[in-house]
């Protein structure tokens, strides 16, 4: 009971901090059709800047700093990056961000060094938000949860009830149509832009002192994020948070769950011996296959569905 | 005139392309980026330290000692590549300490290129790989190791666990690859026969440096019910284990191995007081006054997170420049020559380098974390006190190394 109670408290701040990543990528993604290669890495800068804006100016201000300053980086990327790169097509675009992810990894580098920073829950939350059967759950993972539903819930209504909402979502599907219509296209792709990146910068203030801040922060977390918004469909926010949680919960029950191949076919009767060329393989836990089971749902998705759980096209 | 030029020429270009004919070239194969940078970063600076003292007093019979490093990324691949690269750029000494697995490439790559280059061979200087299969079952005549080994370790942990009646359930957590299966495998073996009353409530292993939240397996940890945890975690592995543990406020002893490391310490904080132990072969504590390395050290690299962590670099730039000294040479093959059985005596207690299998047996001592100590650990408040201190004669263990010389 404790276990699983844990499990998934784990899970879901996991789940959570997972959403407030891909939350900006499947919107860039799906309204400019650019992988954004580099969004892990604003997430990273994020995480960065809360720490040195924290140092001066206390860590509440820095909370609402540092995205704001990830937000300016994104719109830069777009307006004098991306823009000039979007004539020669996806490629070309790709290998951009790809680049850039390179570029802020050695400016972080040189900035702070490699070691991991000591970017420590600062004082004014670090404290139990409760304890239960003598474990106690830190503020942080609390107020980390808060932000990342209210960052659902701000999105969610963002884009079905206000009118600038309306007008991203059509130039989702109908760009020229929208342009027609005297709307600033590219203005709006810059917005976009700036938006997604101060959601990762957001994420990156809270996953700073959850995880570890170092310049490898943004490769450890990378790769799973692309698996979410292909997992949650292209482009849907409901989509995100439902693969995020479902990822999430999925990857810190399976570390919680002891079982193997071996004892899965034990309680159906069939004993492998340990001469058996199987052996090995059968007798790997489900805790340590753990990594891999999101990848494994990735490549699952693209064959049985390829436009995700919530998607409105395929990959 | 004309082929006079171009000799000359051809002369400058050589020189360039080459390192000066009076240098001696090492090479550093570790990880400088990546999630395991931090120790490969740290111990780089111990290699500039040392080689810098030995070149400031002549060089090693002459020669500047020069390091070449080339970042490995931790992976056996990538450092099979740099060393063929390390080679052709006049490598005499490789050394490399991160992961076992590696280790292990580098091994059998340096054995295999000495078999095949007779006079040109390399020597591999292994300064914290600690799988104990690199001094048995693989052994050979030009690896080195410096660093004592999971078993060596685990024993003068186990020691330490079976004076101590209150632990009653102990759970293992390492990484999954050669060096965290042997940590896991000789606790296994250590407390059965030791403390056969111990139950083993746990055995984990988990990916290397790839775990980025560690709260799934400290809730795991928590629902077991263990009082102590056996870990040979390091690097960032090791200090985001024990800020998971933090946070969900586990209360346990920790055996550890490198639970010391850079960036440890200070996440576990005062969590750690009484509770974390760690074997290691030296600590800033264990003389009551900083020793005058610790002070060049930390007078060349002021930072608050470079400490004299690696000691045991202490040693081999020691035993390196007496074996060169005896051989009266710096051919790879005849500082190995006077390598094997070496004694020298230091701070803590005389060392030997095992001819048998070419195992460094050093001073081991197991320390506490303690907030009263005279020297802190980055600047934390916090620092290791000895509790003991084993010889080391007591530190050697058997070996079924079959170690054949180069007729």
């Amino acid at each position: 009971m404790e276990l699983v109670t844990f499990s998934l408290l784990n899970g879901v701040v996991y789940g959570l901090l997972l959403f407030m990543l891909s939350s900006g990528l499947t919107l860039i993604l799906s309204m400019m059709g650019v992988l954004n290669f580099a969004h892990a890495s604003v997430f990273m800068l994020g995480a960065y800047f809360s720490y040195q804006l924290g140092r001066w100016i206390g860590f509440w201000p820095a909370l609402v700093v540092a995205p704001l300053l990830c937000a300016l980086a994104g719109a830069a990327i777009e307006r004098f990056g991306l823009r000039k790169v979007h004539a020669s097509g996806h490629v070309a675009e790709i290998l951009f961000t790809f680049g850039l992810s390179y570029v802020i990894a050695e400016l972080v580098i040189m900035g702070w060094g490699r070691n991991p920073i000591e970017n420590r829950v600062p004082a004014v939350i670090d404290f139990a938000a409760f304890k239960l059967w003598g474990t106690s759950y830190p503020f942080y993972k609390a107020l980390m949860m808060a932000i990342s539903v209210g960052m659902f819930a701000f999105l969610y209504l963002a884009f079905k009830k206000t009118r600038l909402g309306l007008i991203i979502q059509a130039a989702l599907t109908h760009p020229q149509m929208v342009s027609a219509l005297g709307h600033d296209v590219p203005r709006l792709f810059v917005l976009v832009f700036a938006i997604g990146s101060a959601l990762a910068g957001l994420a990156g203030v809270i996953g700073g002192f959850a995880l570890l801040t170092e310049p490898n922060m943004a490769n450890a977390l990378g790769p799973i994020v692309f698996v979410v918004i292909v997992v949650g469909g292209l482009g849907s926010i409901p989509g995100a948070f439902i693969a995020s949680m479902l990822i999430g919960i999925i990857q810190t029950f399976a570390v919680a769950i002891d079982y193997s191949g071996l004892d899965l076919l034990r309680g159906m009767g069939v004993t492998i011996a340990r001469t058996s060329p199987f052996h090995e393989v059968l007798a790997i836990k489900l805790a340590q296959a753990a990594p891999i089971i999101p990848y494994l749902l990735l490549v699952v998705m693209l064959i049985v569905r390829p436009r995700g759980l919530m998607g409105t096209r395929d990959t | 005139m004309r082929t006079r030029f171009l000799a000359c020429i051809a002369f400058a270009v050589a020189a360039g392309a080459r390192p000066a004919a009076a240098d001696f070239v090492i090479a550093f194969i570790d990880p400088l980026s990546g999630g395991a940078a931090s120790a490969g970063v740290s111990a780089q600076k111990h290699l500039a330290y040392f080689t810098d003292k030995i070149n400031a007093a002549g060089g090693l019979n002459g020669e500047k000692i020069v390091v070449n490093s080339y970042d490995n990324k931790v992976s056996p691949q990538e450092s099979l590549i740099m060393l063929k690269k390390a080679i052709d750029e006049g490598a005499r000494i490789v050394f490399q300490g991160n992961g076992s697995s590696v280790a292990h490439a580098i091994t059998d790559a340096v054995l295999k290129h000495n078999e095949r280059n007779p006079g040109k061979e390399v020597l591999f200087f292994n300064y914290a790989a600690v799988d104990p299969a690199l001094t048995n079952e693989k052994c050979h005549y030009w690896h080195f190791r410096f660093d004592a080994d999971v078993d060596m370790k685990m024993t003068a942990l186990t020691d330490d666990i079976k004076g101590n009646p209150k632990i009653k359930k102990v759970y293992l957590i390492n990484q999954d690859y050669s060096f965290g299966k042997a940590v896991a495998a000789a606790a296994n073996t250590m407390l059965k026969a030791k403390r056969p009353d111990i139950q083993i409530v746990g055995e984990e292993l988990h990916p290397l440096q790839k775990v980025t939240d560690f709260s799934p397996y400290v809730a795991k940890i928590k629902a077991s019910g263990a009082d102590t945890v056996i870990t040979g975690n390091w690097s960032n592995d090791m200090l985001l284990l024990f800020k998971a543990g933090k946070d969900a406020g586990l209360h346990v002893n920790w055996y550890t191995y490198y639970g010391g490391g850079l960036g440890s310490v200070p996440a576990i904080g005062k969590d750690g007081v009484g509770t974390l132990k760690q074997v290691t072969e030296y600590h800033n504590n264990f003389f009551p006054q900083m020793q005058p390395d610790e002070a060049a050290f930390k007078k060349r690299f002021p930072d608050k997170n470079d400490e004299l962590f690696y000691w045991r670099l202490r040693s081999t730039f020691l035993l390196l420049d007496a074996a060169a000294k005896k051989a009266k040479s710096n051919d790879p093959a005849k500082l190995a020559n006077a390598l094997e059985g070496m004694k020298m005596d230091t701070p803590l207690g005389p060392m030997e380098m095992r001819a048998d299998n070419h195992q460094l047996l050093q001073p081991l001592v197991v320390s506490t974390l303690s907030d009263k100590t005279k020297y802190d650990i980055e600047g934390s408040g916090l620092g290791f006190v000895t509790d003991r201190k084993i010889d080391a004669k007591d530190t050697a263990l058997p070996t079924i190394c079959k170690m054949q010389r180069p007729s």
